[in-house]
C-alpha cells in the first residue's frame, strides 16, 4: 500500500499545477458547504431555541379544533377540567418530559385611561410557565427581570407599550367577554414589557392564570392549551407520536377524541424556514458532490491519457491489473483527502473568525441577534467522508479502463 | 529444453476488411543463455513476434511455448504473473518511469510485481547499479539522463528479477552507432554473467552481427544463421 501512496502521490506532484488547482476547486467546494452548514445552523438553532424556550415550548395540548381558530382565541373550545386531570396524570407519569404549563388564552381591550387597543394575553401560572419556558424571562425588557409577574400585575408586549406609552409601574385596565357574553374589567398594574419574537404567540401579553379566570368570570378550570417541554428536543416526534395514540383514548360522549398534539414545527410557521434551510443545505450537498465528481473525474481521466504508454510499460512488466486499478484510484483518494483537510481547516479557522467577531444580523421584527457559528464534528466528518467516497467514485471508471488497457496498444500510443 | 518453441506460428491481423498476415508458419527455438537477434526491415514483423514472445499476444495459429509454457493457456491477470516472473523487457524508447529516480526503476519491479524485503532489494538494486556503471545516477529522475543512461537503467530493470528471458525490440534505435554498441556489449555482458537469454530486435545491419544467432525476418518469414557474436 505505501509503494502505491508514494507513485501516486509523486504523480500528482509530476503535474502541479493541476493538482493545486483541483484540491483548490474542491477545498472551496467543502469550505462553502461547512460555513453554510454551520451558519445556517446556528441561525437555525437560534430562532428555534427561541420559539420553543420562550413562547410555545416543545409541543401543545389542546381540544381538538382549537388551533385552526386560535387566530380567535375561542373560548367555548376549551378543554373541560377532567380532561385537564386526565392529560396532566399523562404528563406526569413520563420520564422524558420536563416541565409543563397549562394556560388560558383570552383576548381583550387594553386601555390606559387615554387610549384603548386590542390585546391577546396568557394566564399563566408563572412558576409552571418559566418551567416549560425557561427563556420566556429573557424577553422583559423593561421592569423588574428577576420575577416575570404576580396576581394584578401584567406584561405586556413592547408594540403596545411602545404605541400606548405604558411603562411599567402604570396602571391599566383589561376588559373581556366572557363565553356567555358578558363583559367584565379589572384594573392592572404593568410589571414589566416583554420583546416581541417572530411568529403567532409572539406578540402576547401574559397574565396570572387566576386573574385570567377572574377577568373571564371562569366558573370551573378551563385550560386552553397546556405547552409541554421536553427533557430532549431531538425526541419530540417521537413523543410526539406516542402521546398521540395515548391521548385517542380520551374520548367525549360520542366516541370521538377530543384532545390533539401538535408539536412547535406544526404552530410555529419559522418551521417552513427551517425545512427551507435544510433543502438549501442539501442543495449545497448536491454542488459539493457535482464539483468534486466533475473535478476529479477530470483530472483523472486527462491523467489516464497522458500516462498511456507508461501503463503499458508497467503493464508489461507484469503489473497486475488490480494494482493499476489502485495506483489510479489512490491518485483520486489523495486529491479528495487533500481537498477535504484543507477545506476542513480553512472551515474552521473562518468559524473561529465569525465567532469572535459576533458578528449580529436582524431577522424579521428582531434586531441585534448575534450569529454565533459552530461547526460541529459530526459535519467536518461527514463532509470529508463524502468528499473522499466521491473523489474515489469518480476515479473508478478512468482507473478501470487504465486497468484494463491492452499493453501492446497502450505501448504503442504516442 | 528450449526456453523458447515456435511451432508453425502466424499470426494475421484484420486491417478494415483486409487481412494482413504479419507472421506466416514460422519455427524456431531458442536456447537457454543464448543471444539472439531479429533482423528484418521495418514492417516484417519483428515485434509481432517479440510480443508473441513475450507473453502479450497470442500467435493466430500454432503453438508457442515460452519457459516450458503454452503461452495459449494464459489469461489477462495469468499472463502479466507470467511476464512479471520469467520475462523482462527493455524499450525503443526506454520506458522508464519519470516519477521514479534510477533506483526507483530498478526496484519497481522487485516492488510492485514481485514482493521482495527491503534488505534483498537494496542489494539487487546496488549490485545492478555497479554492473550496469549508473551508480553515481541512482538518486537522479529520468529526465536528468541521456539516452545511453537511460537504456542501461532500462537494462538492469529487465534484469533485477532474474528474468530467464530479456527482449528488446529495437533496444537501439533511439541511439547514436556508440552507444548503440555500449549497450549491446552491456547486454551480452549480462548474458554472460547472469545466464539470461537475450533476444533483440534491429534493422540495422551492423548492430545485428553482435548477436550469436541471427534470425532474419522478411515479410514474416524467417531464415537462421549464425553470427559472429561481435561486431567490428
Ligand atoms: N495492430 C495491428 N493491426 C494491423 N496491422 C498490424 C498491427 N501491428 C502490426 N501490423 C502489421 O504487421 C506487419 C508487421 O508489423 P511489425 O511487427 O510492427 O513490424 P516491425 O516491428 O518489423 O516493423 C506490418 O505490416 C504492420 O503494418
Ligand atoms: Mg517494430
Amino acid at each position: 500500500m505505501n509503494k502505491i501512496l508514494k507513485i501516486a502521490a509523486r504523480n500528482l506532484l509530476r503535474y502541479q499545477r493541476r493538482t493545486l488547482l483541483t484540491t483548490l476547486l474542491i477545498t472551496i467546494g467543502v469550505t462553502a458547504m461547512l460555513l453554510f452548514i454551520s451558519t445556517s445552523g446556528s441561525f437555525k438553532a437560534m430562532m428555534v431555541g427561541q420559539i420553543t424556550d420562550s413562547m410555545l415550548g416543545h409541543f401543545q395540548i389542546h381540544q381538538k379544533g382549537y388551533v385552526s381558530s386560535i387566530d380567535s382565541l375561542p373560548l367555548t373550545m376549551n378543554m373541560k377540567p377532567h380532561m385537564v386531570d386526565k392529560v396532566e396524570t399523562m404528563l406526569s407519569e413520563r420520564k422524558d418530559i420536563e416541565a409543563w404549563s397549562p394556560r388560558v388564552k383570552l383576548g381583550a381591550m387594553f386601555s390606559n385611561f387615554a387610549e384603548t387597543t386590542n390585546i391577546r394575553l396568557n394566564g399563566v401560572d408563572p412558576e409552571k410557565e418559566v418551567e416549560a419556558c425557561p427563556e420566556l424571562p429573557k424577553r422583559i425588557i423593561a421592569g423588574n427581570k428577576e420575577k416575570l409577574f404576580e396576581r394584578g400585575t401584567i406584561l405586556i408586549p413592547e408594540l403596545i407599550a411602545k404605541g400606548l406609552k405604558v411603562n411599567p409601574g402604570d396602571s391599566v385596565v383589561l376588559v373581556a367577554t366572557n363565553k356567555d357574553g358578558s363583559v367584565n374589567g379589572i384594573n392592572f398594574v404593568v410589571q414589566g414589557v416583554l420583546e416581541g419574537i417572530s411568529g403567532p404567540g409572539g406578540r402576547d401579553g401574559y397574565m396570572h392564570i387566576d386573574d385570567a379566570r377572574e377577568l373571564l368570570r371562569m366558573e370551573n378550570d378551563e385550560i386552553s392549551e397546556i405547552a409541554v417541554r421536553l427533557k430532549d428536543p431531538a425526541s419530540l416526534n417521537q413523543v410526539i407520536k406516542e402521546f398521540d395514540s395515548n391521548m385517542a383514548q380520551l374520548k367525549n360522549q360520542q366516541g370521538k377524541a377530543v384532545l390533539e398534539v401538535h408539536g412547535w414545527d406544526k404552530l410555529s410557521p419559522f418551521a417552513n424556514i427551517a425545512n427551507m434551510i435544510d433543502m438549501m443545505t442539501l442543495f449545497i450537498k448536491i454542488m459539493l458532490v457535482s464539483i468534486v465528481l466533475i473535478s476529479v473525474m477530470n483530472v483523472m481521466i486527462m491523467a489516464v491519457y497522458e500516462r498511456i504508454r507508461e501503463i503499458g510499460t508497467i503493464s508489461a512488466m507484469g503489473t497486475q491489473p488490480g494494482t493499476i486499478l489502485k495506483l489510479f484510484i489512490t491518485e483520486g483518494l489523495l486529491l479528495g483527502i487533500f481537498g477535504a483537510l484543507i477545506g476542513s481547516l480553512i472551515s474552521v479557522a473562518i468559524v473561529f473568525f465569525l465567532q469572535q467577531a459576533e458578528f449580529s444580523f436582524s431577522f424579521g421584527r428582531q434586531s441585534g441577534l448575534v450569529l454565533y457559528p459552530e461547526l460541529a464534528i459530526k459535519d467536518i466528518f461527514i463532509a470529508s467522508i463524502m468528499v473522499i467516497v466521491v473523489a474515489v467514485l469518480a476515479s473508478l471508471q478512468p482507473a478501470w479502463k487504465a486497468s484494463r488497457m491492452d499493453p501492446i496498444t497502450a505501448l504503442r500510443h504516442v | 529444453m528450449n526456453l523458447v518453441l515456435a511451432k508453425n506460428i502466424s499470426k494475421s491481423y484484420c486491417a478494415g476488411d483486409v487481412e494482413v498476415q504479419a507472421i506466416k508458419n514460422v519455427d524456431f527455438a531458442i536456447e537457454p543463455a543464448s543471444f539472439v537477434s531479429f533482423v528484418g526491415p521495418s514492417g516484417s514483423g519483428k515485434s509481432t513476434l517479440l510480443n508473441m514472445i513475450g507473453c502479450l499476444d497470442h500467435p493466430s495459429s500454432g503453438t508457442l511455448e515460452v519457459v516450458g509454457t503454452n503461452i495459449k493457456d494464459l489469461d489477462r491477470k495469468s499472463a502479466a504473473r507470467f511476464r512479471g516472473e520469467n520475462i523482462g523487457f527493455i524499450f525503443q524508447d526506454f520506458n522508464l518511469i519519470p516519477v521514479l529516480t534510477v533506483e526507483e526503476n530498478i526496484e519497481y519491479p522487485l516492488l510492485m510485481v514481485q514482493d521482495w524485503t527491503a534488505a534483498k532489494r537494496q542489494q539487487r538494486i546496488k549490485e545492478l547499479l555497479e554492473q550496469v556503471d549508473i551508480s553515481a545516477q541512482a538518486k537522479k529522475y529520468p529526465h536528468q539522463l541521456s539516452g545511453g543512461q537511460k537504456q542501461r537503467v532500462a537494462v538492469a530493470r529487465a534484469l533485477a528479477t532474474h528474468a530467464k528471458l530479456i527482449l528488446a525490440d529495437e533496444p537501439t534505435a533511439n541511439l547514436d552507432h556508440d552507444t548503440a554498441y555500449r549497450i549491446i556489449d552491456l547486454m551480452k555482458k549480462m548474458r554472460d554473467d547472469y545466464q539470461s537469454t537475450f533476444i533483440f530486435s534491429t534493422h540495422d545491419p551492423k548492430i545485428m552481427d553482435a548477436a550469436e544467432i541471427i534470425y532474419t525476418l522478411e515479410d514474416g518469414t524467417l531464415s537462421k544463421q549464425s553470427g559472429s557474436g561481435n561486431h567490428e
